[in-house]
């Protein structure tokens, strides 16, 4: 019936049009399917990757700092965990206002704020920075609870450096503080950006700092899967940080104490070395300064402090102090006038009381009317100015300097701090390069006493008074002795190095160490320092002049600017037949060395060598003997 | 005597279903339920509505089934006069909810006039050329277009695309398979092409925001752009095999957005791989050869019109739905027909079902 009432052709267009449908439809599927077998076969690794990459993240975890501990294990920099408050200033919103509310939970002081600005600038946006440290227990719940408040606020567990000694042998171990941008790319020079992910803190100055290394220890990672709001869902694998190797010191810290303390309100710096390996024993620069200061990130009014102040307490003196040597270069330059045969003993001279080149200039001895007959070692013990005024004569300035230079003069020592000065040992060479000018004769013949241009450090003079000490042979000195593999545990000893062996002959070493021990002997310039030692002292002081003083003119101490007097030098080492330490001591505007540096160098001794701690006060001016006038500063010649 | 009553009772429901199309409809409603069990989180109340749903949805097909082709005819005119009217209520004091107006507030429910119009057009454009049988001219299609056109711009202007795109494409599956000429379909293609330059200032700023990132998905990896960038990366890591059921990465840590909805496809793709989807989209394609079957023996024009202009409009659904997934279509918001969380758009092809169910069953007895 109804097949009847439809058209044959209607029909047939009908079913036309459902076999072109279904034509239709099934490249609709095939063009799909080969749209999916696109994606999910050819284009799989790419998009297994991004499915990875989405879900894996990559969370670095900070490695413990290495610890530092001195020769006999006493901790001087050490970790400790304190809960900071952090802001994500991406995250936060209006990042005042939200200081603002925290202030109101827990104490924020504007010094807080300055810092926070500070490291918000040297940070990405994106990175949390610090608004308080060390947040206590209680401030930590409080704030806790008001969590939801605070978007972009949280609190982390950070670990910080604490040097348990405070301003003690801070020039020593440096300190840390925040990743700036220039470490950033210096690091990024050094391909090391990578092991810094998740860290805060570089070691700055110090042994911190040329540590780094060791110290820093291997950042781990921790394979976390998010979600797509960055939550941590699960950790997936776990690539432990690997802790930061220990440094032991070859430094006694009970010996830089004393040193240090025996200091006291004075400017300058010690240096003690075993001469036999080279290990440095107590390294003190004064004044010193917090290095628990600089972690948390020093206010700007502690580092202008710091900074401006007249004594310079963030100078590492022992590395970066160039003093005239003054008279602590005259064993130096008594080998080499011996070693070039030009005095062979029993030379003596009879001093007037000055030199001259022949002219109507005079050369002054220290002793107004000198010191009568002197031979070299007589020389040596008091220190006659004239003597050696001939000798450096007779030597010439170009004999004197390459012979002392094997003592390390002009040159780094190479110890394990960064930024040491090379001194300054002129030759008539570097003057015409340096000032455009001729060398005078008079030049060399005060380089014959330590002044003029010559320039030393502590740690040059300590390294060279332990050459003479180890009969000329000077091993490269050296902070740390060894290094302690976090990991396995195993103490790896530094390997000792030679830098100078100078073949020097025997009796040579001995009239000159002669001569050194007479200096503290009764008629010594620091006789005061052998007084009721019951080892014999090799020593000798010195006078490194600040400014110069005219032809005829007398230097008065009393009527001079403190910052202007003389510098004090002593260098010695004992016990003088088998040398255990030799050190060397500057005083700022101390005066003479004898009385104003020695009676340190004193202590250290008694300490290392007997175990002696100092009484309260030590007999700083007993000057019994008498015969212990500063040394006499000259000036450069004129014309 | 009740077990008796029961048995017999339903006996007369299944009478009316058509067996083979009914299995595969089950089998494909399972495997929405593990994807979605997946693709919730494991969420158990989700999982026991849209079981609730899918009740609901078998009984509505159930019912349809047992409605003759001939009582559907009645009802064609009204269904598509409520509808209408519903969607200019709609347009005057509809409901908003996320920027789009789509909702009419009764009193007792909140209903959706355009999942009405879903049916009523079908229903009623076959409904009027089987009446205008053997006399149909141009002036019909001419009707036939604005009766087209009037609900389909109403939902466009909700904004409510994907919708719009459905009841349009299921008037013109009407149109196509009464006869419509293949010069004038392709003078309206080239009309629509001519016109695109016009529209496209007229479209809103999220509509060609998303046409634009279809061509290139990259231009917004974190805006418009993330949903079709995250589906692709979902099926793309899925692989061969899959990742495995509740395995996916994708969808499990939130990386998908809407993956229980529009974009379960993804979560399907990414934990059942190539062959998943293959057996998937063949499954799909079983169902729609069966609606075309029961079109093609059809007994009269209007269940001819009306049962091809459902098998291809559940068939635009899957393949827009897939398409949008895969990043080769506009992500215009079509669910994956039986297999995307929620009722609404399920009740409506059920019923679909059933009616095409009823066009099969009831055949036999009008023929003999």
């Amino acid at each position: 019936m109804f097949a009847l009432n439809n058209s044959l052709q209607e029909q047939r267009q009908y079913r036309i049009r459902l076999i072109i449908a279904s034509v239709l439809i099934l490249l609709a599927f095939g063009a799909l399917l080969m749209r999916l077998a696109f994606l999910q076969v050819l284009r799989y690794d790419h998009y297994q990757t991004l499915a990875e990459n989405n879900r894996i993240s990559l969370v670095p975890v900070v490695p413990n700092r290495g610890l530092i501990v001195d020769r006999n294990g006493v901790v001087l920099a050490e970790n400790f965990f304190v809960y900071t408050l952090e802001i994500t200033p991406s995250k936060a919103g209006n990042v005042n206002q939200t200081i603002d509310e925290l202030a109101k939970l827990i104490s924020i002081t504007s010094n807080d704020r300055k810092l926070f600005n500070k490291f918000r600038q040297e940070s990405r946006n994106f990175e949390s920075v610090p608004i308080r440290v060390r947040l206590n227990e209680i401030e930590a719940a409080r704030f806790a609870v008001n969590n939801y408040r605070f978007p972009g606020v949280e609190i982390r567990s950070r670990l910080f450096r604490n040097y348990p000694f405070g301003k003690q042998g801070s020039h020593l171990t440096g300190y840390i503080s925040r990743i700036n941008e220039a470490d950033l790319s210096k690091l990024e020079d050094n391909d090391e950006l990578s092991n810094y992910k998740g860290s805060d803190h570089i070691g700055k100055g110090g042994l911190e700092q040329h540590y780094e290394r060791e110290l820093h220890g291997i950042t781990g990672f921790q394979q976390v899967e998010v979600d797509a709001d960055g939550h941590a869902v699960r950790v997936l694998a776990n690539t432990p940080p690997v802790p930061g190797n220990n440094l032991i010191l070859s430094i006694d810290n009970q010996l830089q104490e004393i040193a240090e303390q025996a200091f006291g309100e004075r400017r300058g710096a010690l240096v003690a070395i075993n001469p036999a390996n080279g290990e440095v024993l107590a390294f003190v620069s004064m004044p010193t300064f917090d290095p628990n200061l600089f972690v948390d990130g020093i206010d700007q009014d502690t580092w202008k402090m710091l900074n401006l102040s007249r004594d310079k307490p963030l100078i590492n003196r022992p590395l970066k102090g160039a003093y005239p040597p003054g008279s602590t270069f005259k064993p130096f330059v008594a080998l080499a006038g011996l070693e070039n045969n030009k005095r062979v003993p029993p030379f003596s001279i009879s001093d007037p009381g000055y030199f001259s080149l022949g002219g109507s200039h005079h050369y002054r001895d220290w002793k107004p009317g000198g010191h009568g007959q002197v031979d070299m070692r007589r020389a040596i013990a008091v220190s006659c100015d004239t003597f050696f005024y001939g000798l450096a004569q007779d030597l010439g300035i170009d004999k004197l300097t390459a012979f002392v230079s094997h003592f390390g003069f002009g040159k780094i020592t190479g110890i394990d701090i960064d930024g040491e000065r090379s001194g300054l040992l002129p030759t008539p060479a570097w003057k015409q390069k340096r000032y455009k000018q001729d060398w005078y004769a008079g030049e060399t013949v005060i380089t014959g006493i330590g002044q003029g241009y010559t320039l030393v450090t502590p740690m040059q003079l300590a390294y060279a008074t332990a050459m003479l000490a180890n009969n000329g042979v000077g091993v490269k000195p050296h902070l740390v002795s060894s290094i302690r593999d976090s990991v396995t545990g195993v103490i790896r000893p530094l390997p000792l190095e030679t830098l100078d062996r100078i073949p020097v002959s025997a009796a040579h070493l001995e009239l000159v160490r002669l001569g050194m021990t007479d200096v503290t002997q009764p008629g010594g310039t620091a006789a005061s320092i052998g007084a009721g030692a019951p080892y014999s002292i090799a020593a000798k002081t010195g006078t490194a002049q600040v400014i110069g003083i005219a032809q005829g003119q007398k230097y008065n101490a009393s009527t001079i600017d403190e910052y202007h007097r003389d510098h004090a030098w002593f260098i010695a080492y004992a016990p003088a037949d088998t040398p255990k330490i030799a050190l060397a001591v500057i005083v700022e505007n101390g005066g003479h060395g004898g009385s104003a540096a020695g009676p340190i160098a004193r202590q250290v001794m008694d300490y290392y060598l007997l175990g002696k701690t100092p009484v309260k006060t030590f007999p700083e001016a007993e000057e019994s003997s008498g015969v212990t006038p500063p040394d006499i500063p000259v000036e450069a010649p004129h014309d | 005597m009740i077990k008796y009553l029961l048995s017999r009772w339903i006996q007369r429901i299944t009478k009316h279903l058509d067996q083979t199309l009914f299995g595969m409809l089950l089998l494909l409603m399972l495997i929405g339920l593990i994807v979605l069990y997946s693709a919730s989180g494991q969420h158990a109340g989700l999982m026991a509505k849209q079981g609730l749903n899918l009740l609901i949805a078998f009984s509505c097909m159930c019912l349809f089934a047992n409605i003759s082709p001939q009582r559907l005819e009645v009802i064609a005119l009204p269904l598509y006069a409520l509808g209408l009217l519903l969607l200019i209520g709609v347009a005057m004091v509809g409901e908003t909810s996320h920027g789009a107006r789509r909702w009419l507030n009764l009193g007792v429910a909140t209903i959706q006039p355009s999942e009405i119009m879903k049916l009523a057009m079908p229903l009623m454009l076959a409904w009027y050329f089987a009446k205008r049988e053997d006399t149909i001219r141009w002036s019909d299609y001419l009707l036939a277009a604005v009766l087209l056109i009037l609900p389909v711009g109403l939902i466009a202007k909700q904004p409510d695309l994907g919708t719009a795109l459905l009841i349009g494409a299921s008037g013109f599956y009407v149109l196509f398979f009464v006869g419509l000429s293949w010069r004038f379909m392709l003078g309206i293609g080239l009309t629509i092409a001519a016109a695109i330059p016009f529209v496209w200032p007229m479209l809103h700023d999220y509509q060609r925001k998303r046409v634009l990132i279809l061509l290139d998905p990259s231009q917004d990896p974190l805006g418009a752009g993330y949903h079709t960038i995250q589906a692709m990366i979902a099926m793309g890591s899925g692989g061969l095999a899959g990742k495995g059921w509740l395995n996916g990465t994708q969808s499990r840590l939130d990386f998908l957005p809407e993956r229980h909805t529009d974009f379960i496809f993804a979560v399907f793709g990414e934990e059942f791989g190539l062959l998943g989807v293959v057996l998937l989209a063949l499954l799909f394609l079983l169902i729609i050869g069966r609606g075309m079957i029961i079109a093609a023996n059809a007994q009269n024009l209007f269940s001819r019109l009306l049962a091809s202009s459902i098998t291809l409009t559940f068939f635009t659904y899957a393949f827009v739905n897939m398409g949008m997934v895969s990043g080769i279509l506009p992500v215009v918001g079509v669910p994956l027909p039986l297999i995307s969380y929620g009722g609404t758009s399920l009740v409506t092809l059920m019923i679909g079902f059933g009616i095409l169910m009823s066009i099969q069953t009831h055949k036999k007895l009008v023929s003999s």
